[in-house]
């Protein structure tokens, strides 16, 4: 497996082989299908992929907080700080949460009580973990809001979320994540519901922090402009797999998978005005029935007979990088 | 605050000149737009106010709201000492004067056992107004109670609990209670309020249930628990807050039909029982003197009607004011 570029030492996160189903009644759904990626201290991974990929669900695994039913853990591992989170009791991956790993989530108007105050929702994390007193709580839900940049935090700590623009509420977010300086900050398209100028600032915001407190994190999204500038490490993933990772320069400069190499190519750019974008053909599989061999060969413009029926597993393919495709070779050369 | 911006755009396509803008705090110091547009009156940097306090807002301009607790705040009052208004005693019976009308002293008349109506329709407000609160919330209690855990839990529990409710929806609620409550002798207001429970329970019960999963599935829940809240955490915390307006209001009209309900199985024998004094005993022992004594009749029929009438209300008026999508 991948060591993603990180340090040799203790990987933060460790993700092996991880499969999660979900089992409904119109069948198994296998969103997750042996994902492996480790997240080093102070490191950014992008999870990178499609709607239904099973990068969320990857994510919700690793935060224990799959609905279950119908989604069940079907193996692999899941190593924080040397620990299997799996082999954890219920109470004690609820004390990790929040505590030593924290989430944030896509749509922070949502993901805010709508009749709690913000200064109220801050707090709790201290009452929650650390047993603070209310005052106190107060007093740090303040500093915690300066601390990402709100302003007039003082004058603000009992407004309710609805009162708060886009940008301010996914700041708030953060800071609810950020409460108790977890070591593992996952991030779900923590600004696809910004409009793009709130956006850059809140991605900046999130780098800053992870310098200043050395947390790892994932940065999970599906646009290829944000990953760029922030992250170390990407990982691409396709029907509940990674088919590739990279550190982030290498990925965008000599993708080694095809699907890799379409996504990048599906990129909108104004040096290409006038001519026709490229896109993917096809649709990303129904994961109830996913095609045997490698899932993306229905799709694969370099799909041969072997991609029908082997299903490829992940070629090193050089220096920290990885790529499930039979092909590889010729991908990377193509790209060079 | 790091405000400065990098063009986002991918490593290796630097084409430049994208429509990324170098923005300053504009963002910051903008304030969103509260969800609904405010009261004429309210100032748009007021304090900031929650669903219920907005909904107290709503409900204190609405005169529905205002006539009805009116009327119910007067009915608790004399509920608790009929004193206040009626000096007289209601079993004191004076047969000379049985089923005369109105005069000096007893503006609503006598009985037919020559009691002043006047007096026993004060002293029933009590007898209605305990089975309407204690039933309702029993019900609201035992009905939350389950239905709430049954939608947070899921599983065998709410599949278990869903189909017992359905058994009690299947119960007819007359002939229930005239079954139920024949066999028993307490002339008390407590068998007719179990009776109500017994079979109130399944509609808040589902009630509860469905507002519970719908604000399980909201994304703060998920959030809150991915920040280590646990169960107790976030049922109390995030998730009945959100899910108890539904709940309130249902219980709110439930309660005039529950005092309803009780003079109901009263007049048919079946509910309290002298010597309880209750408009349900009054109205059914008046009403074989319809023709010749309709005063018997229409005085507590009418205090009952405006007693139900203001509970309806009320709730209807909670009900516009707790769901914001009905403005």
């Amino acid at each position: 497996m991948t060591n993603g570029g990180a340090p040799p030492a203790q990987p933060l996160l460790d993700v092996q082989d991880l499969a999660v189903e979900f089992r409904t009644r119109d069948g198994v759904a296998k969103a997750v299908n042996g994902v492996s990626y480790t997240v080093a201290a102070g490191q950014t991974l992008a999870v990178l992929g499609e709607s239904g990929s099973g990068k969320s669900v990857t994510a919700q695994a690793v935060m224990g907080i799959l609905d279950s039913p119908p989604g069940f853990v079907t193996g692999g591992r899941i190593l924080f700080q040397g620990r299997d989170l799996l082999t954890l009791g219920k109470e004690e991956r609820r004390r990790i949460r929040g505590a030593k790993m924290a989430m944030i989530f896509q749509d922070a108007l949502s993901a805010l009580n709508p009749v709690l105050s913000v200064g109220t929702q801050l707090g709790e994390m201290f009452q929650v973990h650390t047993g603070t007193s209310r005052k106190e709580a107060r007093a740090k839900a303040v500093e915690l809001m300066e601390r990402v940049g709100i302003p007039a935090a003082r004058a603000r700590v009992g407004d309710y979320p609805h009162q708060f623009s886009g940008g301010m509420r996914q700041r708030i977010m953060i800071a609810m994540a950020l409460a108790l300086e977890p070591d593992l900050i996952i991030a779900d398209e923590p600004t696809t519901a910004l409009d793009v100028t709130v956006q850059a600032q809140v991605m900046d915001l999130l780098a800053e922090l992870r310098r200043e407190y050395r947390m790892g994190l994932i940065l999970i999204t599906h646009d290829l402009g944000v990953v760029a500038d922030v992250a170390d490490t990407i990982a691409v993933m396709y029907a509940g797999r990674v088919v590739e990772s990279a550190p982030v320069h290498q990925l965008y400069k000599a993708p080694a998978h095809p699907y890799t190499r379409g996504l990048l190519e599906s990129v909108p750019r104004l040096g290409h005005k006038g001519r026709e974008l490229h896109a993917i053909k096809g649709l990303p599989p129904n994961l109830t029935a996913i095609p045997p061999g490698c899932a993306f060969h229905p799709r694969c413009p370099l799909a041969r007979d072997v991609c029908h029926t082997d299903r490829p597993p992940l070629y090193d393919v050089g220096p920290g990088r990885t790529s499930a495709c039979h092909f590889w070779k010729e991908t990377l050369d193509g790209a060079r | 605050m790091p405000e400065s911006h990098v063009p986002k755009e991918a490593i290796g396509h630097g084409d430049g000149g994208t429509a990324a803008l170098a923005i300053g705090e504009a963002e910051s110091l903008e304030r969103a737009p509260t969800a609904r547009p405010l009261p004429p009156g309210g100032e748009p940097t007021g304090k900031p106010r929650s669903l219920w306090s907005d909904a107290w807002h709503d409900l204190r301009r609405n005169p529905v709201f205002v006539v009805s607790a009116l009327v119910i705040v007067f009915l608790v009052v004399i509920a608790l000492w009929p004193q206040l208004i009626a000096t007289g005693n209601p079993y004191r019976a004076d047969l000379a004067k049985a089923q005369q009308g109105a005069g000096p002293g007893h503006p609503f008349g006598y009985d037919t056992q020559g009691r002043d109506v006047y007096t026993r329709v004060v002293y029933g407000a009590r007898a209605s107004i305990t089975v309407g609160t204690c039933a309702t919330a029993g019900v609201a209690l035992l009905g939350g109670l389950l239905g709430g855990l049954a939608g947070f839990f899921g599983g065998w529990w709410d599949t278990l609990l869903s189909r017992l409710a359905d058994i009690f929806f299947g119960i007819p609620v007359l002939l229930g209670g005239l079954v139920f409550l024949s066999v028993v002798t307490s002339a008390t207001v407590w068998p007719v309020i179990g009776f109500i429970v017994l079979l109130g329970w399944p509609q808040i019960a589902r009630i509860a249930r469905g507002s519970v999963v719908t604000a399980k599935q909201n994304d703060y829940v998920q959030a809150a628990r991915a920040l280590g809240a646990g169960n107790r955490r976030l049922l109390l915390r995030h998730i009945a807050p959100n899910a108890v307006a539904p709940v309130i209001v249902v219980a709110t009209i439930a309660l005039g039909t529950y005092i309803a309900l009780e003079a109901t199985l009263s007049y048919l024998g079946a509910g309290l029982k002298p010597p309880t004094v209750s408009w349900g005993i009054d109205i059914s022992a008046a009403s074989t003197h319809i023709r010749n004594a309709p005063h018997m009749l229409l005085w507590p029929a009418g205090a009952l009607s405006i007693t139900v009438l203001a509970f309806i209300m009320l709730g209807d008026a909670v009900r516009d004011a707790l769901d914001p999508k009905l403005r």
